[in-house]
């Protein structure tokens, strides 16, 4: 298959600074803030492009969690490029699966993936399915697409580790459209139950859901008592500050005998000014104008 | 072929073999452990043992995730709410990326009696034979349903095992070794054959003790390996006896039947008769009372191996 190029400034993980440290980030010279803005900035612009190369997507709820994954990947997970299924990685499973974009941007920011494979999404044989898939794609730790189901995957990953005695941690991205879902409670309740401290839930607030705003499709309020309520330790963020975010996941390491979720306040479409609050944009593909005034905003 | 046991005692007790062999074996229930006999490997193994109460969706999600991690995670609930009440969890989660996650539930089929329709799982099996990779062991007695444990166990993928409430004839002494997709001979015969799986294997076996005596010689198959479903087996059963009889306690629909009619219609066209609850919900009762207004009887299949007889004549 032949590649089209993605119009992107970034060709290999290198250009971010921390270069082939990232396979093992307690060693690497630690990316500062302002290499972390550089990186989120390149996933927005990989998220946009593979969206309308690929004529499909979801760009909106790609677009608010790209603080989120960058503080993850970057800077608390604990993994290594050379080794995707090294038993004691931490987890990072992305239990809203249409932000497949997001995490495959990532990945190929790290060097899971050649960056021009982004270019492949959702094409034939592809191995970046349009909803994220695990057998098909390495670092994809869960397949998901049909919503709920992410953080009671989490809680049996996480299970392993106390069954194993590893110290591995899990960390579970969900929308908040999609707490919806009564399962998602199913699991809240149980990762209290069984007093789960290695998992930490990151709700991605952005606010909006397919068929309009939360409060107007199906209200999720009191969302932070909800939480609390069900035994949670909360923590709630702006969800595009970088140090916020890992403020909060340095606080969840030392949070014992329950689990931790960040609810994160985020801007759906984020980066792009007309996608931004605007639910058109859950899973519209920019025209070709849109996409080049994108990628002029995201420069 | 008196002696009746639980195939439910016999999962319970192999579980807690297989933990103490295996420690990655772990076990999940949803608030019934006790009637799935699931308690046994709990009080065990309480460290491997998650009772996620009464929320099957969250409990397989849960499972995929200790498979995922390595684990070998046997779920159990009733077949009514496993896959039916988490239909979408096993698929995306389970069979999707094919984990190694082994659903085992009791109470399947309409021998769960008084009841009532709520708790009659007559679909189930259509339900999980949809799902690619799955496969799916429906045990005809107690010593066949350890030996579908134990196989599942030592077999990598994502396994449903079908079990019953009551407890049934032994069909099989204890030497007997489960071989994972192919077809049990329990009976030779060359007029027709009856294939059957679960409780319905002794059914067929009385069927065809009573046609002896009128003369007609059945051969009895037990299709305990429901998919991937024993096509040679099948294929060498419509070539040589011309007329087939399907017996299994659950929809006419999407179980045995359709899968024996499947490799019959493709490769050996002959008369295939179906035992099994046509198209509609049952009712409270004893199961003897069920099985005679659904017509899951030994005299049922009886009469369906006469008529698929004479439908081959024609």
């Amino acid at each position: 298959m032949s590649l089209p190029k993605l119009n992107s400034s970034s060709s290999a993980p290198a250009d971010v600074g921390a270069g082939q440290a990232f396979s093992s980030p307690a060693k690497a010279r630690t990316p500062s803030i302002e290499d972390m803005r550089a990186i989120a900035k390149r996933l927005r612009r990989h998220i946009i492009t593979m969206i309308s190369q690929a004529g499909s997507g979801h760009p909106g709820g790609s677009l608010s969690a790209v603080e989120i994954v960058t503080a993850l990947f970057f800077k608390v997970l604990r993994h290594r490029l050379a080794d995707p299924c090294w038993p004691e990685r931490d987890r990072f499973i992305l239990s809203k699966g249409h932000a497949a974009p997001l995490l495959y941007a990532v990945l190929a920011e790290c060097g899971y993936l050649p960056v021009e494979e982004l270019a492949t999404l959702r094409q034939m044989d592809s191995r970046l399915q349009g909803h994220t898939d695990r057998a098909c794609t390495p670092g994809v730790e869960m397949s998901a697409g049909a919503l709920g189901q992410g953080l009671s995957f989490a809680i049996g990953t996480a299970l392993t580790a106390r069954l194993n005695s590893q110290d591995y941690r899990v960390y579970a991205l969900l929308g908040d459209g999609e707490c919806d879902e009564g399962q998602v409670w199913e699991a809240a309740m149980a990762a209290a139950h069984f007093k789960i401290d290695n998992l930490v839930a990151i709700v991605d607030n952005n606010g909006i859901q397919l068929d309009g705003w939360n409060r107007d499709i199906m209200n999720l309020e009191p969302f932070n008592k909800k939480w609390e309520a069900f035994g949670w330790y909360v923590i709630e963020v702006d969800g595009h500050d970088l140090s916020q975010l890992l403020d909060a996941f340095e606080r969840a390491r030392s949070v014992k005998g329950k689990p931790t979720v960040i609810i994160a306040h985020t801007v759906k479409g984020k980066g792009v000014s007309f996608m931004e609050n605007n639910p058109d944009f859950h899973g519209k593909v920019p025209t070709p104008a849109e996409v080049k005034t994108a990628l002029e905003e995201l420069a | 072929m008196t002696q009746k046991t639980s195939m439910r005692e016999a999962y319970g007790e192999t579980l807690v073999e297989l933990g103490k062999e295996n420690p990655d074996i772990v076990v999940l229930d949803a608030d019934l452990a006790r009637s799935t006999m699931t308690h046994f490997f709990a009080r065990q193994f309480p460290d491997r043992f998650f009772d996620c109460g009464i929320a099957e969706q969250n409990m397989m999600g849960i499972a995929a995730g200790l498979a995922a991690s390595g684990k070998v995670p046997f779920a159990s609930t009733f077949a009514v709410f496993a896959p039916g009440r988490c239909f979408d969890q096993v698929r995306m989660c389970i069979a999707q990326p094919g984990l190694n996650v082994k659903l085992v539930t009791t109470h399947g089929g309409i021998s769960v009696g008084e009841d009532g329709i709520s708790h009659q799982s007559i679909e189930d099996l259509a339900l999980i034979a949809s799902l690619p990779g799955f496969t799916v062991i429906v045990p005809a007695d107690a010593v066949e349903a350890a030996q579908a444990v134990k196989t599942a166990a030592a077999t990598y993928g994502p396994f449903y095992i079908r079990l019953c409430r009551p407890k049934t004839p032994l069909v099989y002494d204890r030497d007997y070794r489960l071989d994972l997709g192919k077809a049990v001979l329990m009976k030779p015969g060359k007029d027709a054959t009856i294939i059957a799986i679960g409780l319905m294997v002794s059914a067929a076996l009385e069927a065809a003790e009573d046609l002896a005596r009128e003369g007609i010689d059945c051969r009895v198959l037990n299709m305990s390996t429901l998919k991937p479903v024993d096509s040679a087996a099948i294929i060498a059963a419509a070539a040589e006896t011309g007329a087939i009889v399907t017996a299994e306690e659950h929809l006419e629909h999407g179980g045995l039947g359709s899968a024996v009619a499947q490799v019959t219609a493709k490769h050996q066209p002959v008369p295939v008769e179906h035992i099994a609850i046509k198209d509609t919900y049952a009712k409270s009762g004893k199961q003897a009372e069920l099985f005679q207004r659904y017509g899951l009887t030994a005299g049922d299949i009886e009469q369906a191996v006469r008529t698929a007889i004479k439908r081959k004549r024609v």
